[in-house]
């Protein structure tokens, strides 16, 4: 087993989901079945090899620092599943940030 | 009814020649959808807008204007945005959410006279491979509804194969253009990396992601590729890259070609009753000259893992986004934030989407980043140099598009693994962002379509294009 | 700094991190104003606000601000960074992550020096400077919700983050005094702490005098103006070294600064440790800054306060108070550097003169009315101009402080202003005479006082003679005329 329970309880955390304790354990299962499967990179030396974040060699695109106009307030809202007139709305912050 | 296994240059021939105005053309194409309901292709359908786009562009017509792609009806898969219209990706998150703006091959399309008939089904947030996973149910294969009809951009693919648009747009993060497009008959093609703007495609694995056409005819994915390719911007990852006359340099001489066929390919994986397919078409470029010859791309084997690792990681940090918060599904009377945003995401996507942003998550946390990501990224590289040397010596690579035909409905839901290994080999071609067509080439012995795949070097969508072309 | 307690001596340990927010109109990944003070999620667009499908794409004066300030605290610039993604969760972070840059960030292994309270200079070294953007606003202060403001989603800043190499609360207040000298004078930010343009988080351990190893750190947050920087890590230090003390020990922790009940207070979290699961962001490409480009922003690179009150000293022979004071902010050098113009072919008497003037009455109004230098209603020639009408017997110091109170109202040269006033000194002997006899013939007692040797009273006649002239007098030639007479007979 590559990950327990307990390690599925702080990815979801860190993911912010959650899951039944029957889910944990179907989950688990599978997600050690997967990493098992990723572990055939490990068969690999990789040790000279750079890693690849960009497969097109592509540098420097930029914009001129210049303001173009902004959404109104309606828009940017628009879609809020809660709101004032101006401001997003949620639930306090328990416990400090 | 025009509709019927019509291609474009029909279409444009009849709509010239002043046989059928766009607005009777698109009424075609929505009594079409009407009739395919339980092909449940669309999630949403613009009944309205569409005549009203269909009008301008007859109106146009009438003043000797001739856009470009006047009579292109299309439809789109649902994670591209359309300003006041719905983007759901197929997720109860996106379920009311509408777009503020217009992605960049929509307003190119539109400009180019296109219009746009409505948003097709897909896997939620385009992950997966049967557009099983999706909120508003399963899309059936047209070919036999009994099957899959690949996925994610599987309701783009049924949407043509069934004539219910002349051609569809999709997305492809490891296959979801080629193999619905092989699963369903038509042709699909996935361009190089930084070919198409990104920008309005909500993102599932942003290195890894292109937007690209479903069409009848060679010749309409050319078309459509000339008008969406392109520089854009609003996306830095988008190539400078000039975009060549695809139509006009559309040419089926291909003598003298050099075509690869990877022996990683062509092993016990690839099921015997899609060989034969593969097999003719091969023969039949080899009779108009091509040269065939074997190529090796040793790293194959790793492709499905790296690309697990780096589209999860990525999907990770792109899905965080939905919290419910500023748009997205919130779950109610929340106790307090952690609470809100963790019922929110819990409830708000689908099993598998939760299954890689915890896999994702995973291989970017502290302790393992090393191990799994960076490792990928590395494996990655590897991957992408197998291609560079094969094209130093081939013009492009001919495979399966997957190693067998549209599977059944609820075959591999179960087994997400066995889902994944079903792309193994158009994952490749995002891997190393490269361009990938998938092209119809037979039946199997049930008669479901099969697809051979052309893969090209960076930028070189022109030559799978040709090659595809001299086998239609 | 060493700190004696109980017979041990301790040395605190201090590295800060210090955000500057840039001066740039529009925001690092959109076009969106960074206009501060707009009314709430009104400088917001699909990008900054997170929306499905948007891209960012880099403002490139945040790259030239930024190589700025490398080339400016001696860093190495990084020919090719890259930008990577901060994940967390917090409702006025849009994305989810925060772009910022982790692995080879643009600017390394800098310094910059402060000057200690002894006189010694010291190096404070930059471990690296790097480009990020700034996260939203969430106000807590209704009583059910917290409502989010996106405006500041996305504005440009750059984090210095400094080697441990501070070793007192003074210390700390200097480097960053010195990190803002050098952000206003670069005017890539405005500096202004209380309006949260410069942030600032530290790292605190002791150890005793003498240590090699590091003691367990804290962190310090929330040292939001100048004056707390200092009481907040004087705060911790001692709070450390009681600990220590006491046989206890320091726990490794995240400590907000609570200004009111100057304390420090542990963050309270139900967060899990920080897992940032920093990654390179697939959005975004390398920025690569080749010698043609970092040579054309050397270009632009200001003199620096240190090199400018170095230059003060050495060629307008000011003391080095004087040149301290005038090179604190880049705009009041420059305004006592055009106040020099109208006595540039003076000599040093005058650059002095003019420092006087400057960091006196200038500075005094400048301070009373809270202005800028760039908004100060005298123009810098004339105070040169002023002076010059001084060494030259124009006018007195003393009508001299009249002008300046009038051209503070009135926005004309000196000398215009002397015109028509009539403020103009008289040196003419013909005119003066007169005057001087009429005063010592209305005091006769006083004239008999100073010749039977009770010099003083000359003091008395010249005031006399300077208030019945209306100060115009040249009070040097008053001085002559009145002792002539009074010893000729």
């Amino acid at each position: 087993m590559k990950v327990t329970i307990k390690d599925v309880e702080y990815i979801a955390k860190l993911a912010r989901l959650e899951y039944s304790d029957e889910e944990k354990k179907t989950f688990t299962k599978q997600f050690n079945t997967i990493l098992e499967y990723i572990d055939k990179l490990n068969e690999l030396n990789t040790d000279d090899i750079e890693p690849l974040s960009h497969v097109i060699e592509l540098s420097n695109v930029v914009r001129e620092d210049e303001v173009k106009q902004s959404l109104p307030v309606e828009e940017v809202l628009k879609n809020a599943p809660s709101k004032t007139d101006t401001f997003f709305k949620v639930p306090k912050v328990i416990g400090g940030t | 009814m025009i509709a019927e296994q019509s291609d474009y240059s029909f279409i444009r021939k009849r709509l010239l020649n002043g046989d059928q105005s766009i607005s009777s053309l698109v009424s075609d194409y929505l009594n079409k959808i009407q009739e395919h309901t339980h092909i449940n292709a669309f999630i949403e359908v613009y009944d309205t807008w569409a005549l009203e786009q269909a009008d301008a562009i007859d109106a146009l017509i009438r003043t000797g204007s001739q856009p470009e792609l006047a009579g292109m009806v299309v439809a789109v898969k649902d994670n591209i945005c359309i300003r006041s219209s719905k983007v759901t990706c197929a997720s109860k998150m996106l379920e009311s959410f509408e777009g503020l703006y217009d992605a960049t091959v929509i307003k190119k399309l539109r400009d180019a006279g296109a219009v746009i008939i409505g948003k097709t089904n897909m896997d939620e947030f385009a992950m997966g491979s049967s557009t099983e996973n999706s909120r508003f149910g399963v899309t059936r294969n047209p070919r036999n509804t009994d099957h899959v009809p690949g996925g994610s951009s599987g309701g783009s693919a049924a949407a043509v194969s069934a004539g219910m648009a002349v051609a569809a747009i999709g997305s492809d993060t490891g296959g979801s253009i080629r193999q619905p497009a092989a699963f369903t008959g038509v042709y699909g093609l996935k361009p190089t990396y930084g070919r198409v703007s990104r920008n309005g495609l909500v993102a599932f694995a942003s290195s890894f992601d292109q937007i690209g056409p479903f069409a009848r005819s060679v010749y309409d994915i050319a078309l459509l590729l000339k008008i969406i390719a392109g520089h854009d911007p609003h996306d830095s990852t988008s190539a400078s890259v000039p975009v060549p006359d695809y139509t006009g340099q559309l040419t089926k001489k291909i003598a003298g070609l050099k075509i690869g066929l990877p022996d990683e390919y062509f092993t016990d994986d690839l099921e015997e009753d899609v060989r034969p397919a593969i097999e003719n078409s091969i023969q039949k470029l080899k009779d108009m000259g091509a040269s065939i010859v074997s190529v090796s791309l040793p790293h194959t084997e790793y492709t499905i893992a790296a690309y697990y690792v780096l589209t999860t990681a990525e999907a990770s940090s792109n899905l965080a986004r939905y919290d419910g918060v500023r748009y997205s599904y919130r779950a109610q009377d929340a106790e307090d934030l952690t609470d809100m945003y963790t019922r929110s995401r819990s409830e708000g996507f689908g099993e598998e989407v939760k299954r890689r942003i915890m896999l994702g998550t995973f291989v970017l946390s502290s302790g393992y980043y090393d191990a799994y990501y960076r490792k990928a990224q590395k494996v990655r590289r590897l991957i992408k140099n197998d291609f560079d040397n094969v094209f130093s010596k081939v013009d492009c690579i001919i495979t399966p598009t997957t190693p067998g035909t549209a599977f059944r409905l609820g075959e591999k839901i179960d087994d997400p693994l066995h889902m994944y290994l079903s792309d193994v080999y158009t994952t490749s071609a995002n891997l190393a962002g490269i361009p990938g067509i998938s092209v119809p080439c037979g039946y199997d012995r049930n008669g479901l379509p099969v697809g051979l795949q052309i893969l090209g070097k960076q930028f070189d969508e022109q030559t799978l294009l040709n090659t595809a072309y001299a086998l239609e | 700094m060493t700190t004696v307690a109980e017979g041990i001596q301790y040395e605190p340990v201090i590295g800060l991190e210090v955000h500057a927010q840039m001066l740039t109109e529009s925001k690092a990944f959109c076009a969106c104003s960074t206009q501060f003070g707009r009314k709430a999620n009104h400088n917001v667009c699909p990008v900054c606000l997170g929306m499905p499908g948007v891209l960012p794409v880099l403002n490139k004066k945040l790259v030239e601000f930024i190589v700025l300030m490398g080339l400016a605290t001696n860093c190495s610039i990084t020919s090719r960074s890259i930008f990577a993604r901060k994940n967390y969760f917090y409702p006025d972070l849009p994305k989810g992550y925060q772009i910022s840059q982790y692995e080879e960030p643009i600017c390394r292994n800098g310094f910059v020096e402060i000057d200690l309270p002894d006189g010694n200079r010291k190096k404070i070294g930059i471990t690296r400077i790097h480009m990020e953007e700034d996260a939203g606003k969430s106000i807590h202060d209704q009583d059910e919700d917290t409502l989010i403001d996106i405006n500041r989603c996305g504005v440009p800043l750059i984090e210095i983050v400094s080697e441990p190499d501070i070793r007192s609360a003074r210390e700390a207040y200097l480097y960053l005094s010195k990190i803002k000298q050098i952000v206003t004078y670069l005017g890539i930010c405005d500096g202004n702490m209380e309006e949260g343009s410069l942030r600032c988080d530290a790292n605190v351990s002791v150890r005793k005098t003498g240590d090699e190893q590091f003691g367990t750190k804290t962190e310090v947050k929330n040292l939001n103006s100048f004056r707390y920087v200092e009481k907040a890590l004087e705060y911790e230090i001692h709070r450390q070294i009681d600990l220590l003390e006491s046989a206890d020990h320091v726990v490794q922790e995240t400590l907000l600064w609570d200004a009111d009940n100057g304390i420090v207070v542990p963050m309270r979290s139900k967060e899990e440790a920080h897992d940032y699961r920093y990654f390179p962001d697939p959005d975004l490409v390398p920025v690569v800054v080749d010698e043609p480009w970092i040579a054309g922003i050397r270009e632009r690179l200001p003199e620096l306060p240190t090199e400018r009150r170095d230059r003060f000293i050495e060629e307008y022979e000011l003391p080095r108070y004087d040149a301290d004071v005038l090179t604190v902010t880049r705009d009041l050098a420059d305004y006592y550097e055009a106040a020099l113009q109208p006595v540039k072919d003076g000599k040093e008497k005058s650059y002095k003169a003019v420092s006087n003037w400057v960091m006196g009455d200038v500075l005094r109004v400048a301070n009373e009315r809270a202005i800028e230098m760039d908004q100060f209603p005298i123009s810098p020639e004339y105070i040169g101009e002023l002076v010059t009408l001084i060494e030259d017997g124009t006018i007195s110091g003393k009508i001299a402080k009249d002008v300046f109170e009038i051209m503070l109202e009135e926005q004309k040269s000196p000398a215009v202003i002397i015109q028509e006033k009539g403020m103009k000194q008289v040196s003419d002997t013909s005119e003066i005479e007169p005057v001087v006899q009429e005063i010592l013939g209305k005091y006769p007692d006083q004239v008999a006082e100073y010749r039977g040797g009770k010099t003083k009273v000359l003091g008395f006649f010249v005031g006399q003679v300077m208030r019945a002239t209306k100060g115009k007098a040249n009070p040097q030639i008053v001085n002559d005329l009145i002792k002539k007479s009074l010893d000729a007979e």
